[in-house]
């Protein structure tokens, strides 16, 4: 299926969001996932279904200053 | 008398370009003045964020930072000169901030944030920036902040990107640690880069001052609850929902 992650298209078989983020190679500890533009919560990740269309935005961690 | 009226007409003079915003005003200015703003950090964030609250007249700037300006600090950390590598930063941005605006009280701490001296540096302020560049001291800030019901302005940088957010104004107010739970961040700090582009913390650390500015003078839709990032490659920006 089709969705939207960081504004751009990507085609995914995964079916949940932690399966998402372990198919763009993104480590499970230091990012923050929003669906819809709404922070998802890290435990809830596993349960979340991606659905056609779904509007991802993705933000590392960072720690500069 | 003279020096007085001079001062007066000065003050009127100095800050009449952000006065003459209705969202500012002598109202607001006035609340400026009696504000107590703490920055936790003296780097690239912190001497943006330092530097636009003092002109802005914060009243009282809190300054801390234990390290000492080195030469790779020099293309983002505009407060410092080359004459003042090895010196202290707390100390000479202090002295900087005290030549742009004598008005503001700048309370220099040359020394480290810890557990043992957090809550009593924390309280003695009504605001806290998060200029700090490590994630063990933004977690002791949000908890301490938690506790206190103390607005805390996050702002982090990596490479050309950047994030801001103001966590623990109340006691239901999101934390840091909503947006990053704490475990596994060890692997998440041992992969950070410390590579940066001075303009990112200049936009970053500028926008953590003005959300400082929506707090006191109470206007705008301060980021409570929100996060704001964005990549200046791409210049990509988005504000998610906590």
């Amino acid at each position: 299926m089709k969705i939207s992650v960081n504004n751009k298209e990507v085609e995914t078989a995964a079916v949940s969001l932690s399966k998402l983020i372990e198919e763009l190679s993104l480590p499970l500890q230091g990012v923050a996932v929003a669906v819809e533009n709404r922070l998802v919560p890290r435990a809830a990740w596993a349960t979340y279904a991606l659905s056609e269309g779904m509007k991802i935005v993705i933000v590392r961690a960072a720690c500069g200053g | 008398m003279l020096n007085r009226m001079r001062k007066t007409d000065h003050q009127d003079e100095r800050y009449v370009r952000q006065t003459m915003l209705p969202e500012i005003g002598a109202g607001g200015q006035e609340k400026l003045r009696h504000a107590r703003v703490l920055i936790v950090g003296a780097g690239g964030l912190g001497c943006p964020a330092a530097t636009y609250l003092t002109g802005a007249g914060v009243g009282h700037v809190g300054l801390v930072d234990d390290d000492v300006v080195t030469y790779s600090n020099l293309p983002r950390q505009v407060l410092y000169a080359e004459s003042e590598v090895g010196k202290s930063k707390a100390r000479a941005a202090a002295s900087r901030l005290k030549a742009m605006n004598g008005e503001v009280e700048v309370e220099v701490m040359p020394f480290r944030l810890t557990s043992g001296n957090v809550r009593k540096i924390v309280g003695d302020y009504d605001i806290v920036v998060d200029a700090c560049d490590n994630y063990a001291t933004r977690y002791l800030l949000s908890d301490v902040c938690g506790e206190m019901c103390k607005p805390y302005v996050y702002g982090a940088v990596e490479g050309f990107c950047g994030q801001v957010s103001v966590f623990c104004r109340t006691s239901s107010s999101k934390t840091y640690r909503d947006l990053y739970p704490e475990d596994g961040m060890d692997q998440c700090m041992a992969l950070s880069s410390k590579g940066v582009a001075g303009m990112a913390p200049a936009v970053i650390g500028a926008v953590q001052a003005h959300e400082v500015l929506k707090l006191v003078c109470g206007y705008g839709e301060v980021l409570e609850g929100r996060l704001w990032t964005m990549d200046l490659r791409t210049m990509q920006s988005f504000v998610i929902e906590l």
